[in-house]
């Protein structure tokens, strides 16, 4: 009845029947890797609204007060407002902590699931003609997520996330002719300066949610409008999506997934701690925890400033700094081939037609190898960022290892993408030519009582006389 | 029942049971680890139980094939005439002239304009990343605003020192170490800023600007928490592993007749990371 008058409803204003219909029908390809994206939506719906609530209770303000709370460690200690209000979410808010843990679990799988989706698209060659551009938003979501995570670690104003501010602030200075205002301006000032929190804390509930609302949107738009790619079942025409519909199944599955993942992560927040600032400490610009390390997805940024040489360039009185290159200029680099890797790629093998079915790795070997090289270095690099971890447990001094590290650091990848490449062009080299089914060959008794024999049926088949198959048992026969 | 409703009944069920439990756990306040498995048993078991539901029990519809939209505009006609209509309103634009450049002008003012909010955003960097609350004259003291004197130290030992007045100031910041006099190879115009062994460097690292933290007094080395940049305090400070590119500012201290230690001016370079306006 309800049902029955939201759709007259709709008809009538939005001439919508047809519209309702054929996307209740609508059929989603099934197949398990598609649901990382999945996975990240529903991280972020989780943070959302892990997010509000935590938000009504985060005071965003350097300023100084004493903590009087119940953990006894710090108590008598001075504090910002800050990191004082983060204390009471964890230990006096009923129910804080588990919101404050679950929230930057969520992050955590937010940013690895998008990882995660990305490389699936990568490897199957989703992202080609004609949805360059849903690849393009893909990637600003990751650089997004990434900032999101950053911004929110950054809140407490614990020792951990002071130091992490302070790198940042230093990179932005780096960057020539413009860095000491832009460091000035988007600081608020020389660091760590009385506006960074409320700055930071817009950013993090505001701006960047925001922008990825409006992102993630186009991007879904996107996906249920184009359609995706899939691996096309057999005898399917090429310009047809096969899968289930989404009214009930496909709905029921996808709302069951999401439960699934805020199970997971409401189970991480309850019972495996994470960011404990109690223990880091309020911050202090003079000092800092050793050894000390960003989320992972910060990780590989991490390494790249533990191994770049120490180079810096003076000329005409103004000097470079060091990190402007492995702190700005690579990592826009890197970003900016990732979201025009479709057109590099289109460019290179002068593909322009559209493509619908996702495809195998092995289809394609050189971006195979190029993806599995690209994991290489990233893996390298977050190995290098956790370095004074690594080197403690394997008992060598960290200069040794950093040496050992920069060498792997170029020959891993290009050894991953020549192994790739090999395995994959083996793999497609199969597909092309399986190996020969074996011929058929058939005997007969012919009139002196011995056997004729005929190769595939063909030959004296088509004759008289009894044919006699030779079926396996009948050559054992004793 | 069959099996796979009697699973989902079952999921739906614990639920039901957690999810209850979760108001007994929260009016008993039973802390982080209660409330997040009984969380995430009434979630998960809506998730079970909706999973079993649509892969297990709805009816298996063969899986169905539709046709793809059409992404490409159909015709050349089409796209020939959307490009006619842009050119033609491009071209009603230009015919004013006069007036269209203006707006282009008008434009580009208020773009300029928009960077009036921005500049209020921070101050001028002018002049405050080359000097800090370092003076001629400033007494040496601790965190806590202790004064430190010639004797504070023994040999091979260091601490964190700031001006009088600025205790735990970012910029201010410094190490203050105590080697043998006669290992210091400092050069003759800054030997005379670091009596009897006493020697102190700005304290923040010129890679990233992390504060150093690790005195290793075997090597007379300073080494940076961040990313290991390592300093040879008996030689001027000059980075000597790890990505750093400069060495530590050193600021010239005296002792004063009571024994006390000050600082006879401000460090030798611009503290912390370099940036452009630096030589
Ligand atoms: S900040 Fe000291 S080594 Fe990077």
């Amino acid at each position: 009845m309800i049902v029955r008058r939201l759709v007259d409803g709709v008809d009538e204003r939005l001439d919508g029947t047809s519209f309702i219909k054929r996307n209740l029908r609508k059929v989603f390809p099934d197949h398990w890797s598609f649901m990382l994206g999945e996975l990240a939506l529903y991280s972020f719906a989780l943070l959302l609204l892990t997010g509000t609530f935590l938000s009504l209770f985060f005071v965003a303000s350097p300023a100084e007060t004493v903590y009087r709370g119940p953990y006894a460690p710090l108590q008598g200690r001075e504090v910002s407002l800050a990191y004082d209000s983060v204390l009471r979410i964890s230990f006096e808010v009923r129910a804080g902590l588990v919101m404050r843990q679950t929230h930057h679990w969520s992050a955590l799988v937010f940013v690895a699931a998008m990882t995660a989706h990305l490389v699936r698209v990568f490897f199957t060659g989703a992202f080609r003609k004609p949805r360059e551009l849903s690849w393009i938003i893909g990637v600003t979501l990751l650089v997004l997520g990434i900032g999101a995570g950053f911004t929110g670690y950054s809140l407490p104003d614990d020792l951990l996330s002071g130091t992490g501010l302070r790198i940042i602030y230093s990179a932005v200075l780096s960057i020539p002719v413009i860095g000491t205002w832009l460091a000035y301006l988007f600081f608020g000032g020389e660091f760590p300066s009385a506006e960074l929190i409320p700055r930071l804390f817009v950013m993090h509930i505001l701006l960047i949610p925001a922008l990825i609302v409006g992102a993630l949107s186009a991007h879904l738009a996107l996906v249920w409008h184009q359609t995706h790619t899939q691996f096309r079942p057999q005898g399917t025409p090429e310009e047809s999506v096969t899968g289930t519909p989404v009214w009930p199944k496909f709905a029921l599955k996808s709302v069951g997934l999401a439960f699934m993942t805020f199970a997971v992560l409401t189970g991480l927040g309850g019972l495996v701690q994470i960011n404990p600032i109690w223990l880091y400490g309020p911050f202090l610009p003079y000092s800092a925890p050793s050894p000390a390390q960003p989320d992972f997805y910060a990780g590989w940024l991490e390494g790249l400033l533990r191994l770049w040489p120490n180079w810096e360039f003076h000329a005409f009185g103004h000097t470079i700094g060091e990190l402007f290159l492995p702190a700005v200029v690579v990592p826009g680099i890197i970003f900016t081939a990732l979201a025009l890797w479709p057109f590099i790629e289109a460019r290179v093998t002068r593909d322009t037609a559209m493509h619908h079915d996702a495809q195998r790795p092995r289809e394609v070997p050189v971006r195979a190898g190029v993806g599995a090289a690209g994991i290489a270095f990233f893996v390298l690099l977050m190995l290098a960022g956790s370095n004074d971890v690594l080197a403690k447990y394997l008992q060598v001094e960290v200069d040794t290892l950093n040496g050992v590290l920069k060498v792997l650091l170029f020959v891993v990848p290009v050894l991953v993408f020549a192994i790739t490449w090999w395995i994959c062009r083996d793999l497609r080299a199969r597909d092309a030519a399986p190996i020969a089914r074996p011929a058929r060959v058939e005997f007969r008794r012919n009139a002196a009582g011995g056997f004729d024999e005929s190769h595939d049926g063909a030959g004296p088949g088509a004759g008289p006389g009894e044919p006699v198959a030779a079926r396996p048992a009948d050559r054992e026969d004793p | 029942m069959k099996r796979p409703e009697r699973i989902a009944a079952a999921a739906f069920s614990v639920a039901i049971a957690a999810a209850l439990a979760l108001f007994v756990a929260y009016v008993q306040g039973s802390g982080p680890q209660a409330e997040g498995v009984l969380l995430a048993l009434a979630l998960g078991g809506v998730g079970v139980g909706l999973l079993v539901w649509a892969t297990r029990l709805m009816p298996h519809i063969r899986d169905e094939t539709q046709p793809r939209k059409k992404t490409t505009p159909a015709t050349e006609a089409d796209r020939e005439s959307a490009v006619e209509t842009v050119e033609a309103g491009v071209d009603e634009i230009k015919r004013r002239r006069f007036l269209s450049r203006l707006l282009v002008g008008a434009a580009g003012a208020l773009g300029l304009a928009a960077l009036i909010p921005i500049r209020s955003l921070g101050r001028s960097p002018g002049d405050s990343l080359f000097r800090t609350k370092w003076t001629s004259g400033a007494r040496l003291v601790t965190s806590d605003g202790t004064p430190v004197t010639s004797s504070t130290l023994e040999i091979g030992s260091f601490i964190t020192v700031f001006p009088e007045g600025h205790e735990g100031s970012s910029d201010s910041q410094a190490v203050l170490i105590r080697v043998a006099p006669d290992q210091l190879q400092l050069p003759p115009e800054r030997g005379a800023g670091a009596p009897d062994g006493l020697v102190a460097y700005s304290k923040i690292c010129t890679h990233a600007g992390c504060p150093l933290g690790l005195y290793l007094a075997a090597t007379h080395e300073l080494r940076c928490p961040c990313h290991q940049s390592t300093f040879d305090v008996l030689d001027s400070a000059r980075p000597v592993y790890g990505p750093a590119p400069r060495p530590l500012p050193q600021l010239p201290i005296e002792i004063d007749g009571a024994g006390g230690l000050r600082a006879t001016g401000d460090f030798t370079d611009p503290v912390g990371p370099s940036f452009w306006e630096e030589a």
